[in-house]
């Protein structure tokens, strides 16, 4: 008797699990809130346990965000000399001292007490836009995000069962396919149900469909030019950028992969040598397996 | 720990130390020739596995420690440094952050396992108490430790679990206003959460030791719950069980290598990418994964104080378990009707997690509530009731007949 | 259970040798990281690059004081008087021997890098005190002369030298035995007297 109230309890609460869905298809011309449609899976040379990045890409996206993106979006947690290391863009030591001189950075006190400019260095970090959040702010009325771990910092809701599925299949992109998305996700007029206050921009992948970035324009009039002659388009450029943020959020991400296949390898040698061992050990009780 | 030592080692440095501090015999007879019951399966190996990884994150845990900055300026860049500069700093992050998440499974792995078999009745009352503080240690630890990095749900995870506090009737402001040092979480909070992280480790070591000593006093439980009759029911710790263990133990570090080496922010969340900003909260606030059938249970109570008081109730009640269940009976092998509360009871609180993590709207609300509602039912109601008017089955009389004849298909022997 | 042999190791612990000494190699290899933690990460052997320092500010007779990994370094314009009562000096009569030649690179004799360290314990020795003309470290008392060697006191050995090369007349880089080579020690190996 108990068994059945509980069951009927269970069936109820399942039901009430699978019932609701925020913002139903039916309340056309309603005020509701945007629902950003999933950015679509793109494939990354990067992505799986085998993965590496493509220092071609991560050399066009670099030039992206220093002719771009850098105008005002910093990147202050890496430094130049995170461009020759291992795992990376595959510059040298001598390339990127050259790189950093191509960067003014602010440094001081000198002796006078004064704080000075002078030319970048391997060993200093990559200078940001404004000194603080409140100039950004006065200047934009928003604070462009820093870079340095924005990759990881974006992701969407994958929903049942596709969150389960993607630990098996160790989908980790998220962060990139929704910045991929997103850059070539700007359009100039939003949907008639959308209302966006003034200055905001529509874009199709945020949530809530508004954006205080404005739609950049060397972007989507390809204004940058690419030193390996690959052709440029708004995907190819977002897809590039979204490459190189992610080697800037996990620099060490190939390094990871290799050592984990190595690791791997090993717990399993052991978890088998472990288990014949045990078995073995067992035999002498009688009785047991 | 009864009776003389029947260790005699033959080396004369270990003889010599024998006599002044016998650390050797307690070794021996803890670990060495310690009896244990001949018929445990695999679910028995996750003590150990609880105590490798305490090890492990408290050795993770004190390098970061050389590398981090308890300072709201400096905390999530030195968390950025770890990540980037340190030799395999890393690799010592993700170890030490999947670690608490790899750390709370075993945990309910090794609490299921006990509400199972019955490990937590007479005369093991006091072992599962014990390990009910052990939770609660775990839990402050985990959630301090979840404040450091600083980023955005750090922040806020601390600003709405210290304002619970308020909740409670006269001097609730005053206390949070104790506990964040200040008029809100800020460094002051940072820096003390910073110091107790490191503290609770040791405490939680302690206390281990107190809970492996109290089961060692009555021995362990084991698959039939019925005590070992004879010297044919048991054999020695080492090799039977060490060997045992070892191997399931590089079996689980198969399970944690995939998540630190694949899949390091898998169970994480994105929003602690973000450093922390007081001015702008989270569009939906989530505690990590395995605080969230309790998050879930906070929620569904519209009153704040009952809310907070059904939180801190759904984790004390474990603590009378041992009186709550009136069953002679220990293991659910033999009690066929508790075993399938039992999956209703684990299925329950997976659904609670899965409604932690969604929004505090419509349908999930409701969901919610019902579940919450079942889970104190479980305890204040039906384990009661069910010692009463079970029929169990006919218990063996010993482990090694149970061996011989096992009780019936199906069962988890 | 038959009685086996224990001269030669049976299958079984071929399998008891292999696990053990496979479950050892894992163990010394999650030591690897734990060590090398503690060894100065990429931004602090960053920061302890090659620094350049031009000369011409520093007027004869000066000495100043940059910083290099963490170190003071002294550079000192030094007058004629300076360079000849450092090489009137007996060599082998030094507590440590060493003649001044070996001391600056060859052309450069105006311009003494050192380290400027105690070599007692640890103290920044004074410029132009003392009785040799040179440095005074008053510690505990070591006195230095013009050409930074130990000449009086507890300190055992002369002022050290960095690694250091000239890549004009007028600018040095601490930090590169040769220009364009990073030194990976701290001090240059003594030439024998």
């Amino acid at each position: 008797m108990l068994r059945h109230i509980l069951t009927a309890v269970l069936a109820g609460s399942l039901i009430g699990l699978i019932a609701p869905h925020p913002v139903a298809a039916q309340d056309e011309g309603k005020e509701h809130p945007y629902e950003a449609p999933p950015p679509p899976r793109l494939t990354w040379s990067f992505a799986g346990p085998f993965g590496k990045f493509d220092q071609a890409q991560l050399q066009r996206g670099f030039k992206i965000y220093k002719e771009v993106c850098s105008l005002c979006h910093g990147l202050s947690m890496l430094s130049f000399r995170n461009l020759s290391q291992p795992g990376g863009l595959g510059y040298t030591d001598a390339q990127v001292k050259q790189l950093a001189s191509e960067f003014t950075v602010r440094d001081g006190p000198n002796d006078q007490g004064e704080m000075f400019d002078r030319k970048g260095r391997p060993a200093d970090r990559f200078p940001s836009p404004f000194p603080n959040d409140n100039a950004a702010r006065a200047r934009y009325n928003a604070v462009p995000p820093d870079f340095s771990v924005i990759a990881k910092a974006r992701t969407y809701e994958r929903g049942f069962p596709w969150f389960i599925l993607d630990g098996l299949t160790q989908y980790q992109e998220q962060g990139a396919d929704y910045i991929a998305a997103y850059l070539s996700g700007f359009e100039d007029k939003p949907p008639p149900s959308v209302h966006l206050p003034s200055g905001v921009q529509f874009n199709k992948y945020m949530p809530g469909g508004g954006t205080s970035m404005p739609k950049p324009v060397q972007i989507y009039d390809k204004l940058v030019q690419y030193d390996d002659g690959t052709p440029a388009s708004v995907e190819q450029y977002s897809k590039d950028i979204a490459a190189f943020l992610m080697w800037a959020a996990e620099p060490q991400l190939e390094a990871r992969k290799r050592i984990g296949f190595q690791v791997m390898v090993f717990l399993i040698v052991l978890a088998g040598l472990l288990y014949f061992t045990k078995r073995k050990v067992w035999s002498k009780v009688h009785g047991h397996a | 720990m009864s009776g003389p030592s029947t260790y005699q080692p033959k080396n004369p440095v270990l003889k010599w130390l024998e006599r002044r501090l016998p650390i050797g015999g307690l070794i021996y007879s803890s670990f060495v020739a310690y009896p244990t019951p001949r018929n445990l399966n695999y679910w028995w190996t996750f003590g150990g596995i609880l105590a490798f990884l305490l090890t492990v994150q408290i050795v993770t845990g004190i390098v970061l420690a050389m590398h981090y900055t308890p300072h709201v300026d400096y905390a999530f860049n030195s968390v950025e440094t770890i990540m980037r500069d340190v030799n395999y700093g890393w690799l010592l992050r993700y170890l030490h952050s999947n670690g608490a998440s790899m750390f709370f499974l075993a945990a309910y792995i090794h609490m299921f396992r006990g509400m199972y078999y019955g490990s937590y009745k007479e005369p093991r009352e006091l072992l599962w108490i014990l390990g009910v503080i052990l939770l609660l240690l775990m839990i402050m630890t985990g959630f301090m430790g979840y404040v450091l990095p600083w980023g955005q749900m750090s922040f806020w995870a601390a600003t709405v679990i210290t304002n619970l506090f308020s909740a409670i009737p006269v001097v609730g402001e005053s206390i949070v206003t104790w506990l964040w040092g200040g008029y809100s979480v800020g460094n002051p909070t940072l820096n003390r959460f910073y110091a107790l992280h490191y503290l609770l480790p040791f405490v939680i070591a302690g206390v281990v030791a107190l809970h492996v000593w109290a089961l060692h006093v009555v021995g362990q439980n084991n698959p039939t719950g019925i005590e070992p009759k004879s010297e044919a029911d048991t054999v020695a710790f080492t090799p039977y069980a060490t060997i045992k263990d070892s191997f399931l133990m590089v079996v689980f570090c198969i399970l944690y290598a995939w998540f630190v080496f694949y899949l390091p922010n898998y169970l994480g969340h994105a929003d602690n990418y973000i450093p922390a900003n007081p001015a702008v909260t989270p569009t939906h606030i989530v505690p990590e994964w395995y605080y969230l059938p309790f998050y879930a249970i906070l929620r569904a109570i519209p009153n704040k104080l009952m809310g907070v008081a059904a939180l801190g109730t759904s984790i004390v009640i474990l603590a009378f378990l041992p009186w709550l269940d009136t069953s002679r009976v220990r293991s659910a092998n033999y009690r066929p009707l508790y075993r399938q509360f039992f999956w209703i009871f684990v299925a329950v609180c997976i659904g609670l997690g899965w409604l932690g993590s969604k929004p505090a709207e419509g349908g999930y609300v409701i969901a919610a509530r019902i579940l919450t509602a079942y889970y104190f039912i479980h305890f204040f109601v039906i384990l009661p009731l069910l010692g009463l008017y079970e029929k169990t089955k006919p218990l063996p009389n010993s482990i090694s007949e149970s061996i011989l004849a096992p009780a019936r298909a199906g069962t988890v022997t | 259970m038959t009685t086996m042999s224990s001269a030669e190791p049976t299958r079984r612990d071929f399998l008891y040798i292999a696990t053990g000494a496979v479950g050892l190699v894992g163990a010394a290899a999650t030591l690897v990281p734990l060590v090398s933690q503690m060894n100065p990460d990429a931004s602090t052997i960053a920061a302890g690059a090659p620094i350049e320092v031009d000369l011409t500010p520093i007027a004869e007779g000066q000495v100043i004081k940059v910083f290099w990994r963490g170190k003071p370094i002294f550079i000192s314009h030094r007058t004629k008087k300076e360079i000849d009562e450092a090489r009137a000096v007996n060599v082998s009569s030094l507590p440590d021997p060493q003649a001044d030649q070996d001391r600056v690179k060859k052309g450069h004799d105006q311009w003494l890098v050192l380290i400027g360290i105690c070599t007692h314990l640890g103290c920044i020795p004074l410029a132009h005190q003392g009785n040799y003309d040179g440095w005074f470290c008053p510690c505990h008392g070591s006195q230095y002369d013009t050409s930074g060697r130990i000449r009086q006191g507890p300190a055992p050995y002369n002022l050290a030298l960095p690694p250091y090369a000239f890549l004009t007349e007028s600018k040095i880089v601490v930090g590169e035995t040769q220009p364009g080579k990073e030194a990976s020690g701290e001090t240059q190996p003594k030439k024998e007297a």
